[in-house]
């Protein structure tokens, strides 16, 4: 099996900071790739040739603290339903093709503040909605190691760019797997935080109660740091939480003693591919190697949480997306004289939102509407509750459960076009957003697909605001794959 | 689990209520797409749910209030900037009310 040594980047940060690096250096080599790769993948929508290398050149001239500027110099992707001030924030829509954000997220703010570098902003699924990276205003994103096959998604573009050295780091966002699951097919690392623990301030909201930004990097050491900058609470957002954040990378590299791995037998499904199954049996073996204790864990819900998230993530998304009504900003669309001001609303959203984002706005709408909303929007948030108690008392049993992050390895484009097949994409993620706590995606090996070498991703879920843990454990299987 | 096609005035309603104008091949399609997925979505019926307390949000928050301290507005222009049509310092829109209306 192929071991990868993990790329650190945090290390060259360092390197940068100490003035032994040179930042524009570092720019101009990911700013080179990105202009001969993006044309075959489409990961970026737009890159910030000038922005970057001015803001490279002024910290190359004064050096700061490692301390101060933990990311100096690290070049950054952001994905596109992400506010900046740079460039324009569309959600990879027509409706929003032309929207120039007037502020930056906080995230974005706290990343530059760390001396992190945005180089561009990278295409997703139409407003986050997809698992793929094909419902996009401008085009598929495509996979790295098979260009005829999907990246994943939502966050297709940030996975690419990262798993194809276009950028140090990358930002995602995470409604039901959105970062894990791209990170799976492209072999990279995938970081949905808990619910609250990173600001949404500047997300443009998809389904507010699921939805948090994370980071994909090319090994565990980068998402710790990452997340060290981004996480906290942020008067912007009052759903992030008060709780204190830990210092992630002082204890990384410590294995956990006496870890106990809970894996789900619902996880390991005929249904899975086999690559996939192999992949989890094998992480097992590992664990086992390190010391841990492997815990037979029961999930009988895991099935129901795609029913669950098909009636609050749209629910939620048909609510947060009558914003977008052609009056203040985005897509209006022109009208004839006998029209109104309900058909301007009505033609501008028809004409603006794509099929997929169409298809979810009609089942939120549904659900919430007069006669189903019982029916199906509160008994969905009685099933919530089930799920998350389910996960509550496998986390008195272990301490991360261990399982596959997809079902699949990268499919070819087009291979699901029927909507709900492309659902199904997504069995083993929606459960961590509906119970609001942390996972992580990290590569696991490879499967040979008609002679192409793709990526299989491991997928660790810990108990809300124990990313500490979750990182440990993650580097403890990185750190033995690596041969180290 | 497959589910039945909604009627196409059922999707025509929907469409009405959620401000969005759809072509008949739109309907024609969603109705069998939105069928098929409330039909794996009533999976959710085999649950009992009996005295299950509703979860609307995973963290146990309530109001919370900022200080009570003014700070600057964005500026009014930064906001117009991306207004697809203006007046001035204001949004332009089509006529809301009717000739004569109330």
């Amino acid at each position: 099996m192929t071991t990868i040594a993990p790329d650190e980047r945090v290390l060259h940060a360092a390197r940068i900071a100490s003035g032994n690096a040179s930042a524009e250096e570092s720019v101009r080599t990911t700013l080179a790739r990105i202009a001969d790769r993006n044309p075959k993948l489409n990961a970026y929508r737009e890159t910030f040739d000038a922005h970057a290398l001015a803001v490279a050149a002024a910290l190359d001239r004064a050096p700061a603290s490692a301390k101060a500027k933990p990311l100096a110099g690290l070049t950054i992707a952001v994905k596109d339903n992400i506010a900046t001030t740079e460039g324009k924030t569309t959600c990879s829509s027509k409706i929003l093709a032309n929207y120039q954000s007037p502020y930056d997220a906080t995230v974005v703010r706290r990343l530059r503040d760390a001396g992190a570098i945005m180089v561009g902003k990278t295409n997703l699924d139409e407003f986050a909605m997809g698992s793929s990276s094909e419902n996009c205003a401008f085009g598929p994103v495509r996979n790295p190691h098979d260009t005829t096959r999907v990246p994943g998604g939502s966050s297709g573009g940030s996975a690419a760019a990262i798993a194809d050295s276009l950028c140090d780091i990358a930002l995602g966002s995470d409604t039901g797997g959105s970062i894990r699951q791209p990170a799976a097919l492209c072999g990279a690392v995938g970081l949905k935080p808990t619910y609250g623990r990173v600001s949404r301030y500047g997300l443009v909201a998809f389904g507010s109660s699921l939805d948090q930004i994370g980071p994909l990097t090319r090994s565990v050491r980068d998402a710790a740091a990452v997340l060290q900058v981004i996480a906290g609470h942020d008067p912007l957002d009052s759903t992030s939480a008060d709780t204190p954040v830990d210092d992630y990378l002082a204890t990384l590299d410590q294995p956990i003693k006496g870890l106990r791995v809970g894996v789900p037998k619902e996880y390991v499904s005929e249904a899975n591919d086999a690559s996939v199954n192999a992949a989890v049996e094998r992480a097992i073996d590992t664990y086992r190697s390190l010391g841990a204790t492997i815990v037979d864990v029961d999930l009988p819900l895991t099935d129901l949480g795609i029913s669950t998230y098909y009636v609050i993530a749209p629910a939620e998304a048909s609510s947060n997306l009558a914003r977008f009504d052609g009056i203040r900003y985005g897509y209006r669309a022109p009208l004839s004289r006998d029209e109104d001001l309900f058909d301007l609303y009505a033609k501008s959203r028809a004409e603006g939102f794509g099929a997929e984002v169409k298809r979810r706005i009609m089942i939120g709408t549904y659900v919430l509407s007069s006669g189903y909303y019982d029916a199906y929007y509160k008994r969905a948030l009685q099933v919530r509750r089930l799920i998350k108690n389910e996960f509550d008392t496998a986390f008195q049993a272990c301490d991360v459960l261990l399982g596959p992050t997809s079902p699949t390895p990268a499919f070819e484009i087009g291979k699901k076009s029927d909507p709900l097949s492309m659902y199904l994409c997504d069995v083993y993620t929606v459960n961590t957003n509906i119970a609001g706590i942390c996972g992580i995606s990290i590569p696991g090996g490879f499967a040979t697909v008609g002679g192409s070498k793709l990526p299989v991703g491991l997928q660790l879920q810990a108990a809300a605001f124990a990313e500490s843990t979750l990182l440990r454990a993650a580097r403890m299987l990185e750190r033995a794959y690596a041969g180290g | 689990m497959s589910g039945s096609a909604l009627r196409d005035s059922e999707v025509r309603h929907v469409a009405k209520l959620a401000r969005l104008r759809l072509s008949e091949e739109e309907v024609a399609r969603l109705s069998d797409q939105l069928g098929a997925i409330l039909g794996h979505i009533s999976k959710l019926n085999a649950v009992d749910v009996a005295d299950v307390e509703p979860m609307a949000h995973p963290l146990p928050i309530t109001n919370r209030l900022a200080d009570d301290v003014p700070t600057a507005p964005m500026p009014i222009e930064d906001l117009l900037r991306n207004a697809p049509a203006k007046e001035g310092r204001f949004l332009a829109v089509p006529k809301v009310l009717a000739e004569g209306g109330a």
